[in-house]
């Protein structure tokens, strides 16, 4: 404080000399034409010469001081974050090595290189085995910029014109499809062959006539929905299930899980001479690389196909759990990971020669399918344990006392809940397994079911320049379900902008369905953002089933209203009234009926305290509601949809409430 | 009577019915029909058809699409007066079509795939003959008269 003072005592003469000198030099040039001169000696004379010569010497010493002061700091800094960026990279680089799957650009991304150039797309280019010619370094951003575009001279704009060159490092190779199956060139492309890729095919279809549609998929099967695999396909009577895929609905009729037969189908040779068009699929064939600029891809098999519109919709594959991943082969060999048929198909047939199993993850998956074996645990003498780190089943969805409430009622199915469970280890001992947790409890079973999470396949991020989200994972889109001119991405693998709720990833079957319908519109010229909110639903048993639609976190807070519920609010009831199958309402086709299954398995229903019956549970962000769980009321989505859609503040949400009129069938 | 209680952030209210006797008060913001961006029904505001409707499942998108599309146009912009009678040979085509896939289309007589063309069957009376356009209610096309069996999108303009 006092060397301030003393310092600005010391400059203040010179700022007065200086601040006149301005004042006399703005006058002088001309904004008044006399008597200028004058004034001009005086302000000299308040500083003597020598007083003047000391003055100047430490003004210029201070400011030489300040100048290399900063100079050094900028220096510094710029070193310092160089040398940050350096350690960083290597350490994403060796970590992307212990990884199964190769995610290269995702963590990368989201690094705020502290370069001068904001080019975050700069970042996926500097993978280590990728492009040596650019430098991780503060300014040679614009090099960089130059040096790997050796066709094009370096247009200024596009930044994601450094990540492009990626694709022409990878040798064209011999182009012409060795195989005369595939066509070269289609001009739908879809990639993946899932619920969200059928949904853009048909979307496409009846849009566009005579539109040409080429599905690629690494699976065998074509397009099939997956929620009958954890929940219709295990209450099936039939015992050639696992075969047919069938399953019966309420109203007697039977569907198969494939959203088409094969017959809808056409060969892909024959793609390109078809007068009004098709769809084809092509399953067993991975798309292993994405030409951009090239608008082609390459298959594992090293064939070609170029595209004019594409949507990437390749999901997801299921996580494991690193115990379990390091715990070697036997016992990975005892554990599923369930998504696929062939998973369904195998888990059936552990659970007819196995005496105990233990489901990992309290989610939708792993309630659904703990409910599912729970039903077989009386006929096949099997013991279901399900255990996960929550205090109650979907404790990341329910509020608490709901969770807590599901809890219960999944125990009442034959499950052993084991929550607060964290697994420490798991050994194969003995052809059993031994699963040891955290607070020392030890679960020993003979297979285990992994449930615990999705993650999404981004593996064509890198070939293809695009975008990863660091928060949510996934391809990056806008709202309009566009990575980039020509390319859309749907379904799971999706983290888009929804203009209402956010920007998020949903990995639900029903917005698979409308993301997929959405991009299919897109590519045929929509142009529409993602605004027809997509819902879900999850069934735990007879008596406790549920549809919801938009955010439904457990950590937000919530108003949730209930009535006491009779015995006509269940799933089942509900459905054997309207008649309506899969409780997706974007679903097209007659779908499958609720799981609940034959009356004859039916468990003891107490209803002794049943506070929570049926109701509606707002969830709120900010006093917005910006999800609703519909709690054994059915039928009523279109209004829990318009409520979010508005996006109002409610005062009293016990009014809103009302709107579902929850105590009428 | 209904009682709250808080755990928490998470807010419970029980209700009896009489409690939500009265009609709500909460407001809603009144929907603009002509939205481009909310799911259309099957007509679409201009008076063309939605091909891409939940409600005409896989018709409009199979092998016999354009078959369908051709017949269905002909149907609703008709303004013969028997609605779309000039359209014999459209329907027929279609229906031979439809015949190669039996798998596709199921050839009995309250087959889901015909409830789309439920709308469009005053045609039926022509000599179309099999099972292909059962005679229902003669609606107008607005109204999809698909009957629970096919899931309509809720928003069907009707």
């Amino acid at each position: 404080m006092l060397k301030c003072r003393t310092v600005w005592k010391k400059l203040a003469p010179l700022a007065r000399a200086s601040s006149t000198v301005c004042r006399q030099n703005v006058r002088r040039t001309g904004l008044t034409s006399s008597r200028i001169p004058a004034c001009v000696p005086v302000a000299h004379m308040s500083t003597g010469p020598a007083g003047g010569g000391r003055e100047n010497q430490l003004y210029i010493l201070l400011v030489g001081a300040a100048c290399v002061g900063g100079a050094i700091y900028t220096y510094r800094t710029v070193k310092g974050d160089s040398q940050r960026y350096q350690d960083r990279i290597e350490e994403i680089s060796s970590r992307s090595y212990k990884r199964a799957t190769a995610e290269p650009a995702t963590p990368i991304q989201s690094e705020p290189s502290v370069i001068l150039e904001p080019e975050p797309e700069a970042a996926p280019s500097l993978e280590p085995e990728a492009a040596p010619s650019l430098e991780p370094e503060a300014a040679p951003s614009l090099e960089s910029e130059a040096a790997p575009s050796p066709e094009e001279p370096s247009p200024p704009a596009p930044d994601a014109e450094v990540a492009v060159p990626e694709t022409t490092e990878l040798p064209p190779g011999g182009p012409a499809p060795d195989s005369l199956k595939v066509p070269s060139h289609t001009p739908y492309l879809l990639i993946g062959g899932g619920t969200a890729s059928f949904a853009a095919a048909r979307s496409i279809r009846a849009r566009d006539p005579g539109a040409k549609v080429l599905i690629v998929t690494d699976e065998s099967d074509p397009p099939y929905m997956r929620p009958p695999l954890s929940k219709e396909l295990w209450f099936s009577d039939d015992p050639s299930v696992t075969e047919t895929l069938r399953f019966k609905q309420w109203n007697g009729k039977e569907r198969s899980i494939y959203f088409q037969p094969p017959s809808f189908y056409i060969n892909a040779e024959e793609l390109n001479g078809a007068e009004n068009g098709g769809v084809a699929v092509l399953t067993g064939k991975k798309v292993v690389h994405m030409d951009v600029r090239g608008n082609k891809i390459k298959l594992d098999d090293d064939t070609e196909i170029s595209y004019d519109k594409c949507l990437i919709a390749t999901g997801g594959v299921p996580r494991n759990l690193q115990v379990i991943e390091r715990a070697g082969e036997e016992v990975m060999k005892k554990t599923t990971l369930f998504r696929k048929i062939e998973d369904f198909k195998s888990l059936d047939k552990v659970s007819r020669n196995v005496k105990s199993i233990t489901i990992i993850g309290g989610g939708f998956l792993g309630s659904e399918l703990a409910c599912a074996l729970g039903r077989r645990s009386t006929e096949y003498d099997l013991e279901v344990v399900q255990m996960f780190p929550e205090k109650g089943n979907m404790g990341k969805v329910l509020p608490e006392y709901l969770s807590n409430w599901t809890t219960e009622k999944v125990k009442s199915e034959g499950v052993k809940v084991i929550s607060e469970a964290l697994v420490k280890s798991v050994v194969c001992k003995d052809d059993k397994l031994e699963i040891k947790l955290k607070d020392g409890r030890l679960v020993k079973t003979d297979h285990i079911v992994a449930a615990v999470g999705l993650e999404p396949n981004v593996d064509l991020a890198k070939s293809a320049g695009l975008e990863v989200d660091s928060d949510f994972g996934g391809f990056r889109v806008n709202a309009e379900l566009q990575a980039r001119s020509n390319i859309w991405v749907a379904g799971d693998a999706a983290c888009f902008y929804d203009i209402r709720l956010g920007r998020r990833r949903v990995e639900h079957h029903d917005h698979a369905v409308v993301s997929g319908r959405l991009a299919g519109e897109n590519m045929t010229g929509a142009n529409k953002p993602y605004w027809h909110q997509s819902m879900f639903w999850s069934d735990l048993g007879p008596d406790v089933g549920y549809e919801a639609i938009g955010i439904v976190d457990s950590s937000l807070p919530t108003v949730g209203v209930f009535a006491k519920a009779t015995a006509k609010d269940t799933p089942k009831a509900a459905t054997e009234k309207s008649g309506t199958g899969i409780r997706s309402e974007s679903e097209t086709e007659d779908t499958a009926t609720s799981p609940v299954a034959s009356l004859t398995l039916a468990p003891t229903v107490e209803q002794h305290q049943d506070e929570y019956g049926k109701g509606v549970i707002f969830y709120l962000r900010d006093k917005v509601v910006v999800g609703i769980i519909l709690w054994n009321v059915f039928n009523r989505m279109p209004i829990a949809r318009k409520i979010i859609k508005d996006g109002e503040e409610h005062a009293d949400l016990n009014e809103v409430a009302k709107l579902f009129n929850i105590h009428d069938d | 009577m209904s009682y709250c209680k808080q755990e928490g952030k998470d807010r419970i209210i029980f209700v009896t019915k009489e409690d939500h006797e009265a009609p709500s008060n909460a407001e809603l913001i009144a929907d603009d029909p002509n939205d481009p961006y909310e799911e259309q029904g099957l007509i679409l505001p201009n008076g063309d058809i939605n091909w891409n409707c939940p409600c005409l499942g896989g018709m409009a998108s199979g092998p016999c699409g354009s078959q369908f599309k051709e017949a269905f146009s002909c149907f609703h912009y008709s303004k013969e007066e028997v609605k779309g009678s000039e359209c014999i040979d459209n329907f027929r085509n279609m229906q031979e079509c439809m015949q190669r896939y039996p798998e596709l289309y199921p050839q009995e007589e309250d087959k889901e795939s015909s409830q789309a063309e439920a709308s469009s069957s005053s045609v039926s009376a022509a000599p179309t003959e099999g099972s292909a356009l059962p005679p229902e209610t003669d609606s107008t096309p607005a109204t999809s008269t698909s009957d629970s069996t096919s899931l309509i999108d809720n928003q069907t303009a009707s």
